[in-house]
């Protein structure tokens, strides 16, 4: 009964606390002034028609490298805590128990896995000019290896090959960024051999190249996360 | 009937989500449950700090054919918070993913989801 009304008082308490915040916000009229420097100067200084991008890539540079370490290390971690150790007789035995996935999910699986894999490199390869980008697109990635795993869930995953992609694309992030020190201004400036024509795929200088890596790496680690986590249901 | 705008009822809604997180955390029994309680939570958090950044009549902070280069900062809404958003589903996703190995690694050792029955820390 305690507990009970312990709890009912923290919930009204933080309810009180976001009422106030919810009856001083009168709406925006304008932007911050932070905010109208990028949107005056980015189109000259970086060049990417995606202001969000341009934020997330050169602005705030640094903290997308952090953003990238802490994803990283969750998929180590996750691959960590979740250690196989089951044989292989288990596994064949599980298999043959195993009602196979429907044939309608097998078939669609053929057709729409190249796809969204398609669209998801799309999206990163363009994170400069429409909505999306490394992240989104790497996700993207992730669901199209999330639906084959639902089609053969006893598919073996090459952990070689997804551990060799993501190293070598978080790798060339930060040689990209270094590369900013030697030819730019500053670690992670992307304009590395000019910027190009703004408002087309070949603009803001490198910002393309480094989503391309975080598209990668992205989809890379989330890929490893959901096969871990599926690989972990064999062991009994 | 200024409260009806778009950006209020969706800060409200974030709110909401983020009271029935918190509530579902303290509440729930269940492990998993706890962790739906923890994305509701980040879900709303995401939703307030997008519509704090909106404002009313203007378009998304991308420059195109429709929006010019020079009006853009009086035609587009704030990208800063809507950057900040991008980051924090990311880790969001990683938290997540952090949490579910735990309990299953938890599962795995107790043979229960109920976090009344883990005593190994409790004081």
């Amino acid at each position: 009964m305690l507990k009970k009304g312990i709890i009912l008082a923290i919930v009204i308490a933080f309810a009180a606390i976001f009422f106030n915040l919810f009856s001083s916000f009168n709406g925006n009229t304008e932007l911050s002034d932070l905010s109208s420097y990028y949107a005056i100067n980015e189109p000259a200084q970086v060049g990417a028609a995606n202001l969000v991008t341009a934020i997330v890539v050169t602005y705030r540079g640094l903290d997308t490298l952090g953003e990238v370490v802490i994803l990283f290390l969750s998929a180590a971690i996750v691959s960590f805590l979740l250690k196989l150790h089951y044989n292989e007789q288990n596994d064949e035995e599980r298999k043959n128990g195993l009602r196979p996935s429907s044939e309608v999910l097998q078939t669609a699986t053929r057709i729409l896995v190249p796809i969204i894999f398609m669209f998801g490199a799309y999206v990163f390869i363009n994170g400069h000019l429409t909505p999306g980008g490394g992240f989104q697109g790497g996700a993207i990635i992730a669901s199209g290896f999330v639906l084959l795993l639902l089609a053969k869930p006893e598919m073996k995953i090459n952990h070689q090959l997804i551990n060799i992609i993501e190293s070598i694309s978080g790798i060339s992030f930060v040689l990209v960024g270094i590369l900013g020190i030697l030819l730019a201004d500053g670690f992670l400036d992307n304009n590395l051999f000019g910027l190009g024509t703004f408002g087309t795929l070949i603009s803001a200088g490198a910002i393309p190249i480094i989503y391309i890596f975080i598209g990668l790496k992205v989809g890379s680690e989330l890929s490893s996360i959901v096969g871990t986590f599926n690989e972990t249901q064999k062991e009994n | 009937m200024e409260y009806f705008n778009i950006e209020y009822i969706s800060i409200a809604t974030g709110f909401l989500l983020i009271l029935i997180g918190i509530f579902g955390i303290l509440t729930q029994k269940n492990l998993l449950k706890i962790v739906i309680g923890f994305t509701l939570f980040d879900t709303g958090t995401h939703i307030v700090m997008v519509s704090i950044a909106y404002v009313r009549g203007r378009t998304a902070p991308i420059i195109d054919e429709t929006i010019n280069v020079s009006d853009a900062v009086n035609r587009i809404v704030d990208p800063l918070p809507q950057a900040l958003v991008l980051t924090a589903i990311v880790i969001g996703l990683g938290v997540t993913a952090l949490m579910l190995a735990y309990i299953l690694k938890l599962n795995k050792e107790h043979k229960s989801l109920d976090i009344a029955s883990f005593k190994d820390l409790k004081w």
